[in-house]
């Protein structure tokens, strides 16, 4: 096992990649993400990879260009954030419809207008509806290993879908954190040689890509798309079982976090889920039955197991680091609301937006919270379901 | 050593205090320590106030956000003092490390330190100019927080300053720069 490192969230997305080798990346930069890819194309210029670097004029050219890589055959990954994953959009359908495994690294970022460099989810749930796997990390160990584990995953011959990897623009991008790597060898070993799957380049074989699909068929081929989203949760287990062997780190679809026993849970994701476990700690402490939920796996988002483990709560509070503005509550919300609608007992639900454009998630943002969810489970009175918190007045 | 160690440091960008922060992590890290350095993001420009923390602690450090109540204070630039409350939150047997050639009994009323806090200074301007030959008062600044907080030996700060420095710039420069946290360390004057 090699030993524990202090290194940026960012370097720990750049050294999965290094370790997986990609045959292609097509980039461009952007805050928080482009110290990925300039630390990656350090690895290129030092032949430490043998990837092939194919820098864009726009990230709609760069995702563009792994599309172009990915289907000619090779492995692909990239990286980006906020505005780029936005020009991105129509690219990003093109890459999960063409069942092509690429992978991406993201420093979530807040978008603009008004332009704001900060972490925040907006970007992530942006492409929320595209078609891709997602995962959400707290630190850059998680960044390591989700992004070691997404290249198993996208190319796993069940999925081949592209995989998306967030961890916090800045707040854990750009932080130094303990770590530990897994070593080249072993890494290497676990991702697995690229298997490519009807690639263009077998040009004895020709096939075509992309082609038009009207009436007759695109919906099956939607069916289809759904039917292969219902294997992922059970590959993604499979491949964190073999992971956790490698490693002796262990992940499932989520982390609970003394939720088993708890009355009162708070569902948050990525940097600000070990911010709450902290404060969890201290209620534990006096005595207070509160627990965490914290998403890994959010597309597809595994709406069962998440209900079971949250149905015998009294009072939930799921905090959002975006807004769906008009869909009245944050994504995560609605996610963690659909889950638990199904059961006839069900907790009371207060929604809560934090941390906008990277506005500092503070203990006391989890007190306030978990007061208020005491105060739930004792009357059952709810002031308003959904509430900005840490907001200047 | 208190199991949980956080630091704040004050800066104006340019003066390599986002480097030191990092460098005393990494230096941290032995001993199986978990360590935590990041600053506060702004508008990075030359001259413009900043704040960079770290967080050193026997157990998994799990906490993702700035340092409210920090055990050490490291001034990097002592016209911050007429700038901000660089005391605000501080623990009550806090330390304030200043770089100045000012007496530290002098500091500590300007500071308005309670008679439980520490507050040391020294002279990083001039040592860098002597040793560095410029002003960046960041070498001996991380001696001075080795010596005060203890966290790490003299030797362990010179080694790293020779790691994360050796990867950029010439010997003489590291000479320079291992020189100055050495005299960090040792002119320290406490009041």
């Amino acid at each position: 096992m090699s030993k524990k490192v202090g290194i940026t969230g960012n370097e720990a997305i750049a050294q999965a990649m290094r370790i997986a080798n990609p045959d292609v990346c097509g980039a461009y930069p952007i805050t928080p993400a482009t110290d990925i890819m300039q630390r990656f194309t350090s690895f290129v210029a030092n032949c430490e990879v043998k990837t092939e670097m194919i820098l864009t004029e726009s990230e709609h050219s760069a995702m563009s260009a792994c599309i172009g890589s990915s289907v000619a055959g090779g492995r692909v990954a990239t990286a980006s954030a906020a505005q780029g994953i936005a020009l991105m959009w129509e690219m990003l359908f093109i890459a999960s419809g063409l069942r092509l495994p690429i992978v991406m690294g993201v420093a979530n970022r807040a978008l603009s207008a008004p332009l704001n460099i900060h972490g925040d989810h907006s970007d992530g749930m942006g492409m929320r509806d595209c078609g891709w796997i997602h995962f959400y990390s707290e630190n850059a160990q998680e960044g390591f290993d989700n992004m070691l584990m997404a290249f198993r995953i996208a190319e796993h011959m069940d999925i081949r879908l592209p995989v998306m990897v967030g961890l916090d623009g800045f707040i854990t991008s750009h932080s130094i954190e303990t770590m530990e790597y897994v070593d080249d060898e072993t890494g290497r070993a676990f991702v697995g040689e690229f298997k490519a799957v009807n690639p263009l380049l077998d040009i004895k074989n020709p096939k075509s890509y992309g082609p038009l699909i009207l009436t007759d068929m695109y919906m099956e081929y939607r069916k289809a798309h759904d039917n292969v989203m219902a294997k992922v949760p059970g590959v993604v287990l499979e491949v964190a079982a073999e992971f956790e062997k490698i490693s002796g780190r262990k992940y499932g679809l989520f982390e609970s976090y003394r939720l088993d026993d708890a009355e009162i849970a708070l569902v948050v994701m990525s940097s600000a889920a070990g911010t709450t476990k902290d404060v969890i700690d201290t209620y534990r402490a006096k005595g207070v039955k509160v627990g965490l939920l914290k998403p890994r796996l959010y597309r597809p988002f595994p709406y069962e197991q998440m209900g079971e483990a949250l149905k015998h709560c009294k009072a939930v509070a799921v905090l959002d680091r975006a807004d769906c503005f008009g869909g009245s509550y944050g994504p995560l919300f609605a996610d963690v609301s659909n889950a638990l609608y199904h059961y006839a007992q069900r907790p009371i639900m207060i929604n809560k937006i934090y941390g906008l454009g990277g506005r500092d998630y503070m203990p006391d943002q989890a007190e306030y919270t978990i007061n208020e969810l005491i105060q739930i489970a004792k009357d059952g009175k709810v002031k308003s379901i959904k509430e900005y918190i840490g907001v200047r007045e | 050593m208190a199991e949980n160690v956080e630091i704040r440091w004050h800066g104006r960008g340019g003066q390599g205090t986002v480097t030191a922060a990092k460098v005393l992590a990494d230096a941290c890290l032995s001993g199986g320590r978990d360590v935590q350095a990041f600053p506060e993001y702004g508008p990075e420009r030359a001259g413009a106030p900043l704040r960079a923390y770290n967080r050193i602690s026997d157990k998994e450090l799990r906490m993702h956000c700035p340092v409210k109540n920090p055990g050490f204070v490291v001034v990097v630039d002592a016209t911050l003092l007429d700038a901000i409350d660089v005391t605000e939150g501080a623990l009550d047997n806090a330390a304030f490390i200043v770089n100045t050639k000012k007496d530290p009994k002098e500091v500590r009323a300007k500071l308005k330190a309670k008679p439980t806090q520490r507050v040391v200074t020294v002279d990083a301007s001039t040592i860098a100019l002597e040793t560095i030959g410029r002003a960046m008062p960041n070498a001996p600044m991380i001696g001075t927080v080795t010596r005060v907080s203890g966290l790490i030996t003299l030797e362990n700060a010179v080694e790293d300053v020779k790691k994360s420095f050796g990867k950029k710039f010439s010997q003489k420069i590291i000479d320079g720069n291992v020189e100055a946290v050495k005299r960090g360390y040792a002119e320290v004057k406490e009041g």
